[in-house]
């Protein structure tokens, strides 16, 4: 076990440092040669000052060494600066960084469970009508741009029957301490969570659904049925225990896209998360921050996939032995 | 049986088909009904849908007629979901296929780098690229392209490696062909209908990257897309809730239309399928 657990977090290393290679690599392919932009805005064109703006920027140096003081860097948490706000990029993620893993961390869940659950009951109710209607659901949520169907949301829940506040983490003037002030924040979290969720719940429903029908045709359930077992039980134990299996690997992939999706619904709700952060910098094309963000979204996703992938042997005991 | 045949039987695969038809048809015709272009004002500031014959689905915030913009939306996503699929489907089935065919250290090696790519959140990597090439049509469709090729070149590579094994190709090889008139003759054309199903798929993806790519300001400015209508019609939502609503209506009718459509050809092309649904 251990032996598996150090050589996958050998190869996810591999893939981070491929991906912030690839980052570095991408940002000085593009169009455009910063010392000379910011000469402009400098306010001169002067070759003289530009080469020397070059040197200090480190640009004159081979791209190789110019690779190992960027990796150098990141190494000591350094992301670069903000041009819009003057502060290290790290600091501004790291005070967003938390309400963007409540956000996505809620969505992961309701997911989830929701999903798993419409998928059982889809598939227990086979062809009857509860089946039909969650399949169009799912077909319907799957289909959706979902910061539409968030934007649809505000319209409906908190535009036309209040019953959720439509943007931020807490009533503004409000001042609640303690336990109100976390019910608050849960309460802002419901809209947000829930639009976030419903793609992958509607991809969660679909497999399980799936999953489900085809163990049900399986020898040991029909054995299990050839013994007397209650259905219900069976249903639990044995055909439902086992269409967990695709869904824990699916639950990876899912998992880094709700982190990737939340700048859709982070932007919607203004929940002031890393994904917000990232729009707010597009706008300004403050790179660094862009930059940042992705880096850190793609190590969150990589993390998630390790734990995942670990999961998966615990879970399955095939796996196990190999 | 064949593709038509099978679609016809199904009732909704009808209505997406004529759904999808309508929007192709007023995608590819835009410019033909509509020759002013999506951008002139045309009348006063929100009219409402169903009011005014004259603009059937209203006007926006400036007074541009709503039903232009959304059949111009249309040729956008159109031309981006064709373009990006196809870059990625080529791209994808030659290293698939490449990998599958020739199996080894060429296979492990590419896999291990298409396998790279795909652990990299895709939206993410999407809006750096286009962020950092500015918002183009060329910019967009591209890093939709470099997004979505992963899955096709693993799906290449497993529909290769098992027709390599195939007596008819070992035969093929044998007569003296060369590798490549082999692959493109022999293999290519038995492994084409996955990928095609695959590819109706990534247009729905590719139609539902740029709507977001656009909604957070990543659109090609020079052109209206159904992204663009959404985030320009948020500011004015309380008032006009059409305006959000229409253009990702659209998106959702499209995207349905794709999924059935994409189902019934996946059930028409598997042997096993009908007797799966009788057990």
């Amino acid at each position: 076990m251990l032996k598996t657990v150090v050589s996958e977090t050998a190869k996810r290393l591999v893939v981070i440092l491929f991906v912030v290679t690839g980052a570095f690599l991408l940002v000085r392919a593009a169009p455009g040669d910063p010392a000379a932009f910011m000469a402009g805005e400098a306010g001169s064109g002067d070759p003289a000052f530009i080469a020397h703006l070059r040197a200090q920027m480190g640009l004159d140096r081979p791209l190789p060494v110019q690779l190992g003081y960027y990796l150098r860097d990141l190494a000591a948490l350094d992301l670069g600066q903000s041009y819009r706000e003057g502060r290290p990029v790290f600091d501004m993620i790291a005070e967003r960084l938390p309400n963007t893993l409540a956000l996505a961390g809620a969505a992961f869940l309701l997911a989830l469970v929701m999903g798993t659950a419409a998928g059982f009951l889809a598939a227990i109710h086979r062809g009857r009508l509860i089946d039909r209607l969650i399949s169009i659901g799912s077909v319907l949520f799957f289909s959706s741009p979902y910061y539409w169907v968030a934007l649809m949301a505000i319209l409906l829940f908190s535009g036309k029957l209040g019953w959720f506040p439509s943007h931020g983490t807490q009533t503004i003037g409000a001042g609640y301490t303690g336990m109100r002030a976390l019910a608050d924040y849960l309460h802002h979290l419901v809209l947000p969570a829930t639009a976030s969720a419903l793609f992958s719940m509607a991809i969660y429903a679909r497999l399980v659904r799936a999953s489900m029908i085809e163990t049900a045709n399986a020898l040991f359930v029909k054995a299990a049925h050839a013994r007397g077992m209650a259905p219900v039980w069976i249903w639990l134990r044995h055909v439902l225990r086992t269409s967990l299996l695709p869904i824990t690997t699916m639950a990876g992939v899912q998992a880094g896209q709700l982190v990737a999706g939340t700048i859709l619904t982070e932007t919607v709700f203004a929940w002031p998360g890393i994904g917000r952060l990232m729009y707010e910098a597009l706008g300004a094309r403050d790179y660094n921050v862009v930059i940042g963000v992705f880096l850190v979204t793609s190590m969150i996703v990589i993390l998630s996939n390790l734990v995942v992938d670990l999961l998966y042997r615990f879970v399955d005991p095939r796996t196990r032995a190999a | 049986m064949p593709i038509w045949k099978s679609l016809l039987s199904r009732p909704d695969a009808i209505l997406a088909l004529i759904l999808l038809g309508a929007v192709v048809l007023a995608g590819v015709l835009a410019p033909l009904i509509f020759p002013g272009g999506p951008w002139r004002m045309v009348a006063r500031p929100f009219i409402a849908p169903f009011t005014d014959m004259g603009h059937p689905l209203g006007t926006d915030a400036l007074g541009r007629d709503l039903a232009v913009a959304l059949i111009y939306g249309a040729r956008t996503s159109l031309e981006i979901g064709l373009v990006s699929t196809c870059a990625a489907v080529l791209f994808g089935t030659a290293i698939g296929g490449i990998a599958g065919f020739f199996g080894g250290r060429v296979d492990s090696l590419l896999m291990r780098s298409t396998e790279m790519f795909q652990t990299v959140p895709s939206f993410a990597l999407a809006i750096l690229l286009v962020a950092i090439y500015s918002p183009s049509l060329l910019s967009i469709m591209a890093a939709i392209a470099v997004v979505s090729w992963p899955p096709v070149a693993r799906l290449a590579r497993a529909e290769f490696l098992s027709m390599r094994r195939r007596e008819f190709v070992q035969a093929a090889l044998l007569s003296g062909q060369s590798n490549l008139r082999v692959a493109w003759s022999q293999i290519l054309p038995n492994v084409l209908s996955p990928l095609i199903v695959m590819a109706a798929l990534m247009i729905s993806m590719a139609i539902l990257f740029e709507s977001a790519l656009s909604f957070v300001g990543l659109g090609d400015p020079q052109v209206v897309s159904w992204g663009y209508l959404i985030s320009a019609g948020r500011g004015v939502m309380a008032r006009s809730w059409w305006l959000t609503f229409l253009p990702g209506f659209s998106i959702m009718l499209t995207i349905v239309s794709i999924s059935i459509l994409g189902d019934a050809i996946g059930d028409s092309q598997d042997p096993h399928f009908e007797r799966k649904e009788t057990e």
